[in-house]
Formats: C-alpha cells, structure tokens, sequence
C-alpha cells in the first residue's frame, strides 16, 4: 500500500505535467494544496480590489461635468462590481464562500490592490484612474486571461473585453482637459502627477522580492513578472502622454536606444509598503464605506429572504 | 454587523445564448434567493452588453457531473472508435464532393 506522502507526489508530478503541456485546471481537478491557497489568496484579492475601487470613482459620480460623462461613469462603476462578481464567482469553485470573502474584507483582514487607497481629489482623477490604473489593470489581466485555473481565465477574458472602455474613457477625458484651458490643462497634468508612481506600483515589487512570484509562474497562473508587465505597461503609456502633451513625473523616464524600452527612476517602495500596511491616505476611509454600505444594505437582503420564503410558503 | 448574508442564498449556474439558434453556454455563477431575482441578477452580472438574448439559471446543486478522476475511464469507449470519423475510411484520389 502506498502512503499519502507518496501518492501526493505522484499527483503532483502528474500536476505538473499537466501545467506543462498548457493544459487548464478545473476546480474538480486535483492540485496542490499551495495551488488551491495561492490562488484563493489572488483571486479574493482580485475581487475586493474590484468592488473597493468602485469608491474613488462613485465619489465623483454626482459631480460629473456632463450627462455623458455621468452615464459613462455609472457604467464604468457598476462594471466594477460586476468584475467584483465575476471573480468572487470563480474563487468560490475552489470551495470558499463568498460570505467567507466578504467578511474578511469587511474586517480588514483582507488586502486589496494599493491603488484604491489614494483619494480622487479633481475631475481629473477620474481621467487619470481609467487611463493609468485600468491600462495598467488591462496588462495585469491581459496575462491573467491566460492563467492555468481555468475559471479564472474565463473570468479575465470577460473582464479584459470591458476593461478597454474604461481605458479609454479616461484617456479621453484627459485629453479633452489638455485641450481646455490653462486651468484645465494643469488640472489634468497635477492628477496624472500623483497618479503616475501609484500606477507604476500596482504590479507589485520586483520579482526578487516577491515572495509569491516563483510559485505563481511555476503554475503558470501568471505568465510575466511583475517587472515585465510594469515594462509594457510604460512603454505603451509613454506615448500616449507625449500625445496630448502630458509629462509623466519622472526626471530619469528615457526611451533607451539600446534595449528599445523606457528606463525609469527608482520606485518608492517605502511608500508601497506603507500604503498596503494600512496607512495609505484613505485606507481607513474606504474600509468604513464598505462596512456602511453592507450594514445599510441589509433591509434589501432580508427583503429579499422575505419574499422568497413567502413565495415558497 | 447584520445576520442577514446574501452568501447564505443558493448559488444559481448561469446560462447565455449569444444570439437566436446558438448553445446556451455557461457564464459563471450568481447568489440569488429565488429564481427570479436570480435571472435578474444574472442579466445585471452577465448581460450588461447584449451578451444574451435568452438566460437560463440552474440551482448549481442540481447540476451533476463527471469526476475528474474518473473522467479517463468514463470516456474511454470513444478511445478505439476511428470508424465514427470520416478520416478513417479510404476513398479513390480525385473523387469528389466525398
């Protein structure tokens, strides 16, 4: 009779071979323990970051300049959520609830994506979320529709179709700031200023420290380090800058005759760390709006358990 | 903190047909108390762009499925079968519409 231990690493040799070949898991599939908890970790991180970023954005949603920016707005916000749906949908095939989830972004217990902890001070900032962080998001989750677990490339596919109106959204209301007047044009140009490192940190730390990279690109859930897609996501932004006469905030940012690419200054890793530490200037402030909302909408829950169990009665 | 969850509402499976005389295809998945805030919450997660022209929920308990450790037995009976494909049988050269 063979061991646990032993059939363990039969299944794990056949796992492996699995994510070699470019074959997709299923939830049903065997996989690794680590497998199972990495991407739980990733995915409910995922999904949080999705409906936390909702925030910045509804702030601005009454104070729109116009009715076609306000419904694209609204538009952008609920897709939001639904990107929040889609991937608490996905993590709950590998067997945690969503209530599980929930309650541990309620508690703070839960980390979400950086970003989402910074304030949406101007009008611009809305300009500068869809350009900056959704571009950034897109290259993210670009790779990540690629990603061995196979609900969770579903989920992305889905995602990345919708994401690219919220990209572009932004872009042109930056544009269309750059070409107003001079208060205008510095509103845009102070936004994309505080929102440029932030942006530029959402793809996490270099790989040499980051303590989950070797694992995930073992799986195969991602596809590129962190610095490579931080890489792209520069080199295709640039330009765009240049284009509407933006400046990104970066003395050293250079296009690199050599290697093609643009070399940039030294993130500001300190910072990072303090803003995922919990003391990024709106943590406390988003957290609060999360458990107010879920409080506050407790009457529709039970409204709607009410009427179900009246139905069925 | 409310007692009151919506994680506690049974997950639905979520169906879409693209267009008039496609598949349904399965989308993902959605909580819902009952079957018809069910499809419509399926519309609101699933069908934002037109992506549907007819829905279908399925309480996801009463889906049943293979296993996957059994899934290599379950199907072997298709394995040694070449004859139920076209490219299994010879036809002379230059013969057409075959």
């Amino acid at each position: 009779m063979t061991t646990v231990t032993e059939n363990d690493t039969v299944l794990e040799d056949q796992f492996n071979t699995r994510i070699d070949s470019g074959e997709y898991i299923e939830p049903k599939d065997w996989m690794p323990d680590r497998y199972r908890k990495q991407l739980l970790r990733m995915m409910s991180q995922h999904a949080h970051s999705e409906v936390v970023g909702m925030l910045p954005e509804g702030n601005w949603i009454t104070r729109a300049p116009s009715l076609r920016r306000k419904v694209a707005l609204m538009a952008k916000v609920q897709d939001e959520a639904g990107h929040g749906l889609y991937i608490y949908s996905s993590a709950e095939t590998l067997g945690m609830d969503r209530s599980e989830m929930e309650a541990q972004l309620l508690s703070g217990k839960a980390k979400y994506s950086s970003i989402f902890n910074y304030p949406t001070l101007s009008w611009a900032d809305i300009g500068s979320i869809g350009w900056l962080v959704d571009g950034a998001a897109i290259v993210n989750q670009t790779m990540l529709a690629k990603a061995s677990f196979g609900p969770y490339a579903r989920a992305m596919i889905r995602i990345c179709k919708e994401e690219n109106f919220h990209h572009k959204q932004g872009y042109e209301i930056l544009a269309t700031l750059m070409k107003g007047t001079d208060v205008q044009k510095a509103m845009a140009q102070e936004s994309v200023n505080r929102f440029w490192w932030p942006a530029l940190m959402m793809f996490g730390p270099s790989d040499k420290d980051s303590p989950n990279s070797a694992d995930l690109l073992r799986w195969k859930v991602k596809k590129n380090t962190n610095d490579e897609l931080r890489q792209r996501f520069i080199d295709r932004t640039v330009p765009q800058a240049d284009f509407i006469g933006l400046t990104l905030p970066d003395p050293k940012l250079k296009l690199n005759e050599e290697t093609k690419h643009y070399d940039v200054g030294e993130i500001d890793w300190d910072e990072f760390y303090a803003v995922i530490g919990g003391n990024g200037p709106c943590n406390a402030q988003r957290l609060s709006a999360r458990q107010k909302a879920h409080n506050e909408g407790a009457w529709v829950r039970e409204a709607a358990n009410a009427y179900a169990n009246k139905k069925n009665n | 903190m409310s007692e009151s969850n919506s994680s506690n509402w049974p997950l639905w499976e979520v169906f879409t047909q693209k267009k008039t005389g496609s598949p349904h295809e399965h989308a993902g998945s959605v909580h819902a108390p009952d079957s018809e805030i069910a499809l419509q919450n399926a519309r609101d997660v699933y069908a934002r762009r037109n992506e549907a022209v007819s829905l279908w929920v399925v309480k996801s308990e009463m889906v049943i499925a293979t296993s996957p450790g059994d899934s290599g037995p379950f199907f072997d009976p298709a394995n040694d079968k070449m004859y139920r494909h076209p490219n299994f049988y010879k036809t002379p050269e230059g013969v057409k519409n075959l």
